[in-house]
């Protein structure tokens, strides 16, 4: 548990010089099998530093590590490449393609990463495995995103993410529609998924409540540093 | 599996890509129409008059012999004698003529006389004859044949009896003499339609109490008597003339452009329907015009539909993005989409200008005398079949370089 799967180190972002969002990321290092839970208030740039992690933006300065290898040091094809193999991502409105049916949806991921098709042997198995431990109904395979409820297409976003078991999971505030009781569930239900993947998780939230259930809390204030004196 | 998330993408756009591809297909149609009309507007106006080697007239320039002789315009050429239409018919060149003679006209269509052979030899696109409709032609002095637009349009039927005047626009009529339809012509789209048709005697006869373009005051020579004269023409206007060998007809020609009797000028109808065709060529020219235009529009109109989709399809790429896609795929899926939308819109294009073509044909002939081929797709037009989808793909990039930039500034924040 002493591997670190993510290491940032003195990073800098900002859109442009004269840009008045700038931030600032002295250290950061999460361990591997690690569930952490990344507190801040909206603005506080917690988005923008899980796009960097992610590879979506490249730093300023300085470099972030995913499993050993500095992404953004790496060309945007050979970025993206390492984020389908190694990310797996939660959005906050779980973002499925509302045309695509649910398997197609979980299957997704596996298109884009070669390493991650490579650990399922059996894919349409894994589906409804998968299905079983989210506790989703076997029918809903062929049925269109679209047509799902609130709690099943956040499931279905978590099979997504955990398909072809990455090695990070990232999820951006994925229970803030929820509540509490709801909430529970869920986590509990990722949690299970993510422990028997041996993968790591880092969910953002405002939600101070619930940070009893993850291994650590980061505060953004105590990590990210805002250089363009705004408020936020 | 991306192709088919793409085509499920489409469908599920359906009433937006739809509204696309018919607003492309109409422009497109309309485009291919107005090519179509251009190219036959020019083909049947060149198709006029066909497999006649030589037009023979007065000395005057070629197109207004041939628009007084062929189409029936414009001011009329001086005659020529008869004697000198009979050198020409004993020329050993010479394998047919068709003498035509008018002047005269009834309610403002041209009065033509001729003789039967016009009927057989005059031959408009390609290899068509004019031929009768109802009732025969010309069989009595005071028979007239006339074209489907002139019975059409003063509602005459076989047996009507009509008068013809002296000229064009003139207040005397040979109402002495007046005529009897024998026979309506089936529809040529060509000026025959709106000739009335008399025998080259029956001119001659008409006249047989007129000089110098007037009655002579007091004369009346009644019809028994007139029926009796020897009623060969002493002069005519033009003469159709078909050669036993095309090797001969700039010979020909040479001879006639040289007669010494008589000033005399033939002219290549081919030649001098081109000739006219510049003349009145600006009309193709704004055709060419509101074709290049329609087809500008139809891309920029693909472009702005493209760009306001893009609004919509932007948390799509953003998802596709975070599953691993690079910016490249997400470009290339949207020009997938243009070629996509281009190829149906070509293939429901063709087949309401089909639709269109079939439905609007008859009474474009009818009413303008263009025949609208309807024939399958030429080489042409699979060039500018490729040439719209290379332009759509290029108009898509615009709308595509926009969808990289928003998807890679998108990234974690997609919150649409």
């Amino acid at each position: 548990m002493d591997e670190s799967i993510i290491k940032i180190d003195s990073v800098r972002f900002y859109w442009s010089k004269k840009s008045n969002f700038k931030i600032f990321v002295p250290n950061l290092e999460i361990k591997k099998g690690e569930k952490v839970l990344l507190l801040g208030e909206s603005g506080s740039g917690k988005t923008t530093l899980l796009s960097l992690m992610c590879g979506f933006l490249n730093p300023s300065s300085g470099n972030i590590s995913i499993n050993g290898n500095t992404i953004n040091q790496l060309s945007s094809k050979t970025r993206d490449e390492y984020r389908a193999d190694n990310i797996g991502i939660i959005f906050q409105q779980f973002n499925l393609l509302p045309y695509a049916n649910v398997v197609d949806n979980v299957l997704l991921p596996l298109y884009f990463s070669k390493v991650r098709s490579n650990n399922v042997s059996n894919k349409k198995e894994k589906v409804i495995e998968l299905f079983k431990q989210l506790r989703l109904p076997d029918d809903i395979a062929q049925f269109r995103a679209s047509s799902l409820s609130m709690g099943q297409q956040q499931r279905v976003a978590v099979a997504r993410a955990l398909i072809g078991n990455p090695s990070l999971i990232i999820a951006d505030e994925p229970t803030s529609s929820l509540d509490a009781d709801a909430q529970k569930i869920f986590l509990n239900l990722m949690f299970e998924q993510i422990s028997e993947n041996n993968s790591t998780l880092l969910m953002v939230s405002h939600d101070r409540s619930l940070s009893n259930q993850f291994d650590r809390l980061i505060d953004i204030n105590e990590i990210l540093i805002r250089e363009d004196k705004s408020c936020y | 599996m991306l192709l088919k998330l793409s085509f499920s993408s489409l469908y599920a756009r359906l009433v937006t890509v739809g509204m696309t591809i018919l607003a492309i297909s109409v422009s497109l149609m309309l485009y291919m129409s107005v090519e179509k009309l251009r190219t036959s507007a020019y083909t049947s106006f060149t198709d006029t008059i066909s497999q006649t080697d030589l037009i023979v007239g007065a000395r005057a320039s070629s197109v207004q012999l041939l628009l007084y002789s062929v189409f029936r315009i414009g001011n009329a050429t001086n005659n020529i004698t008869w004697e000198s239409y009979l050198d020409l018919v004993s020329k050993e060149e010479v394998d047919w003529t068709v003498p035509i003679s008018l002047g005269d006209s009834h309610k403002g269509f041209r009065v033509m006389g001729t003789n039967k052979e016009f009927f057989s030899r005059y031959k408009y696109r390609g290899s068509q004859s004019v031929s009768i409709d109802k009732g025969y032609l010309f069989e009595d002095l005071y028979d007239v044949v006339l074209g489907a637009g002139v019975a059409e349009k003063l509602g005459y039927k076989i047996g009507t009896s009509l008068v013809v005047s002296h000229g064009l626009q003139s207040f005397s009529d040979h109402d002495d003499q007046p005529f009897r339809v024998s026979g309506i012509l089936k529809k040529t789209g060509t000026p025959v339609d709106n000739t009335v048709i008399v025998s080259l005697a029956a001119i001659e006869a008409i006249h047989v109490d007129w000089s110098t373009g007037a009655k002579i005051p007091g004369q009346l020579t009644p019809i028994d008597e007139i029926r009796e004269m020897d009623l060969t023409p002493k002069n005519i206007t033009a003469a159709l003339v078909g050669v036993k060998s095309k090797l001969t007809i700039f010979q020909l020609q040479r001879w006639i452009n040289e007669y010494p009797e008589e000033a005399m000028t033939a002219i290549l109808p081919g030649a001098a329907l081109q000739e006219l065709w510049r003349v009145v060529g600006v009309i193709e020219n704004l055709l060419l015009g509101i074709s290049v235009v329609v087809i500008f529009t139809t891309l920029v109109g693909m472009a702005a539909i493209m760009f306001s989709s893009l609004s919509e399809r932007r948390r799509e790429m953003a998802i596709w993005r975070a599953m691993g896609a690079s910016p490249f795929t997400v470009i290339g899926l949207l020009m997938l989409e243009a070629i996509f939308i281009s190829i149906l819109s070509i293939t429901f294009s063709v087949v309401l200008l089909f639709c269109v073509l079939n439905l609007l044909q008859p009474w474009i002939d009818y009413n303008y005398g263009i025949l609208v081929n309807i024939e399958m797709l030429a080489i042409k037009d699979m060039y500018v079949f490729a040439v719209f989808i290379i332009a759509s793909i290029t108009v898509s990039l615009l709308p595509a370089i926009r969808a990289y930039w928003f998807s890679i500034n998108d990234g974690m924040t997609i919150k649409l």
